[in-house]
């Protein structure tokens, strides 16, 4: 078996009055990637500061390359990209590396600063004060700044909040760089479609697992085929859809979008036929139909809603 | 009828041209996005159809009403409502709709019965006198909803609304919209969320201060990317990429976590061409396949291909 770089076992925690982590297991090996995703307060950012160490366990352990993190074995081999990453906006892109630099003690930092500027497209912007940086690219110095003492695993809270779509893709391109790079990534994140990004995902929801496996794993385990049926009045087309005799017909959900409706049934073809008669018959026109793969997000909702009626 | 026409409108800042010469327009009832990165020109074009910033020139009316000639009557038809949305935390819920219902002047008659109808919308009913700050992420911004919609405004503007919200919230947030709507309201959405653009029936994109793409979600996605879009399971995905990018049939190919999405050219014909196709290229260039499954193209990749021929100076 592959080297373990997390191993988290009955891993709980608690604040005043809210249980954020109720006993949560999960391994990760050595260059592998897994997202933890969830709604606001299901445990994310608890879990992330109980891997890097910030929070102790109430009970359970967890340990990282075989230590505890809070061990200098392991802290040394962590990088962390907090959720409200601190840069100094008053120092340049290069005097904020240098500045974390040292603080982990390290002594000849030059060329590892060049390579770090250079893997994140930052060198044009070296000198410019991190406070005249673009959001996009501030988030990708603080993300150099959490490798300078080349760790070996990459823990991020929720690093895309408040980043546009061209330097979101950007970013999780430099992060499949490290991948590849054999770095193990970790990362919490709210938004599904970049959890699909990942070997491993753990879907968190109020401090336990709902589900935990890879995108492919979770979305096998999806237990409804998705019709998607482009229509102009899709609200309208959402109601018919969400009735009686519609579920009589075996359509168990139908959800509006902009100019689609999705509907979720046991047996796809049969809803799909079924749908194309009853819009027929109310004279709606659509424009195209078919099964689609379900996204993590059809099976986060599905499971979501199990747990909340 | 059109709720907002925009008619070539413009904002300079000094020299700065922050909006370019838009146009559109949102019929009455629709749910509209406009979707731009930071910076794009969304927020001023935004301000200049809320009647809070003076267009440089160019046209524009909301609700009937010429935003350059009678900003407050703008004003008064409005609604809006900001994912940094303010609402007051030690105020419970009815208390923080009665506040916002004096700012937007509506009658003491009317008022108990305008939150009646609010709370019912918005589903909370029942929870009056719950601390706003108490209430989970969710419930929060329904409630800051419910009070942009207390004086039943013909337009609603969103801004992000839904950012960083869970998909249930987020479900459940745009079913009290689509109702919005259904009653005759008009709803414009901005976002760079591009997942929150795929509940709008026409979104624009703006990008340095202009209009680069206009249509319905799957309009624009099948404009833009007119062929099959594959994901790719595969040994050694970095070197794979340029496998694939070698071969003529395939437009795009790139990293997606420890897979590969590529995006064929047109006219490969159906699901297993496009799927074989990638399989013959990986395999003649020694590459171990597990897996080509087709997907759709997401509104991220539309907007990223859309900017990066913008950039490129190409198509517009």
């Amino acid at each position: 078996m592959a080297e373990l770089a997390i191993e988290a076992i009955g891993l709980a925690k608690g604040f005043k009055e809210v249980e954020a982590l109720k006993g949560v297991d999960f391994r990760v090996e050595r260059g592998a990637s897994f997202a933890l995703v969830g709604p606001d307060g299901a445990g994310k950012t608890t879990a992330i500061r109980l891997l890097c160490g910030l929070l102790k366990p109430d009970s359970g352990r967890v340990s990282v390359f075989g230590a505890g993190p809070a061990e200098p074995a392991a802290k040394a081999k962590l990088g962390y990209l907090s959720q409200r990453f601190s840069l100094y906006g008053d120092l340049s892109a290069d005097e904020n590396i240098a500045f974390f630099a040292e603080i982990h003690g390290r002594r000849n930092y030059a060329s590892r600063r060049d390579e770090l500027l250079e893997f994140t497209r930052l060198s044009p912007f070296r000198d410019r004060l991190a406070s005249k940086l673009s959001g996009g690219m501030r988030q990708k110095l603080a993300l150099a700044c959490a490798l300078v003492h080349e760790p070996e695993l990459l823990l991020m809270d929720e690093p895309t909040t408040g980043v546009d779509p061209v330097s979101r893709r950007e970013f999780w391109e430099i992060v499949a760089g490290l991948s590849r790079g054999g770095m193990t990534v970790v990362a919490a994140t709210p938004y599904l479609d970049e959890a699909e990004r990942f070997d491993s995902v753990g879907m968190l929801d109020e401090g336990r697992f709902l589900a935990l496996g890879s995108p492919r794993q979770l979305k096998e385990g999806f237990g409804w085929t998705v019709v998607e049926i482009a229509c102009a009045d899709a609200r309208r087309v959402a109601r018919i859809l969400s009735s009686e005799e519609a579920r009589g017909a075996g359509v168990a959900a139908a959800q509006a979008f902009g100019d689609r409706v999705d509907i979720f049934a046991g047996d796809g073809e049969a809803a799909r036929r079924y749908a194309l008669s009853a819009l027929a018959r109310e004279g709606l026109a659509v424009a195209s139909s078919r099964i689609a793969a379900p996204s993590l997000e059809n099976v986060f909702m599905q499971l979501l809603g199990g747990t909340k009626g | 009828m059109d709720a907002i026409a925009v008619e070539g409108l413009v904002k300079r800042f000094g020299t700065f041209v922050a909006v370019d010469g838009i146009s559109f327009a949102v019929p009455e009832g629709s749910v509209f996005g406009l979707l731009g990165a930071n910076g794009a020109g969304k927020s001023t074009a935004i301000r200049m159809l809320c009647g809070l910033l003076e267009p440089s020139s160019g046209r524009a009316s909301v609700a009937g009403i010429d935003v350059a000639a009678d900003p407050e009557g703008v004003k008064r038809s409005i609604g809006y409502m900001s994912q940094r949305f303010s609402l007051y935390e030690d105020l419970t819920v009815i208390e923080n709709i009665r506040f916002f219902a004096g700012l937007y002047a509506i009658s003491r008659r009317k008022v108990e019965t305008e939150a009646e109808r609010v709370l019912a919308l918005i589903g909370l009913a029942g929870r009056e006198g719950s601390l706003a700050g108490e209430l989970p992420g969710g419930f929060k911004q329904r409630l800051a909803l419910g009070c942009a919609l207390l004086h039943a405004p013909k337009v609603l503007f969103l801004d992000e609304p839904t950012a960083g919200v869970d998909p249930l919230a987020r479900r459940r947030f745009w079913d009290i919209i689509y109702e919005v709507a259904d009653s005759g309201s008009t709803v414009l959405v901005t976002t760079h969320y591009l997942d929150e653009a795929e509940y709008c029936a026409t979104v624009t994109l703006m990008h340095a201060g202009r209009i680069v793409a206009k249509g319905s979600p799957a309009g624009l996605k099948a404009e833009r990317f007119p062929g099959a879009m594959l994901e790719v399971d595969c040994d050694r995905p970095a070197e794979a990429i340029a496998a694939l990018a070698a071969d003529g049939r395939i437009e795009e190919a790139s990293l997606f976590g420890s897979r590969l999405h590529a995006a064929l050219a047109p006219g490969l014909g159906d699901r297993e061409d496009a799927e074989e196709t990638v399989r013959a290229a990986l395999a003649a260039a020694g590459f171990a396949v597990r897996s080509v499954e087709r997907i759709p193209p997401s509104l991220e990749d539309v907007f990223i291909r859309v900017i990066s021929e913008s950039a490129k100076g190409g198509p517009l």
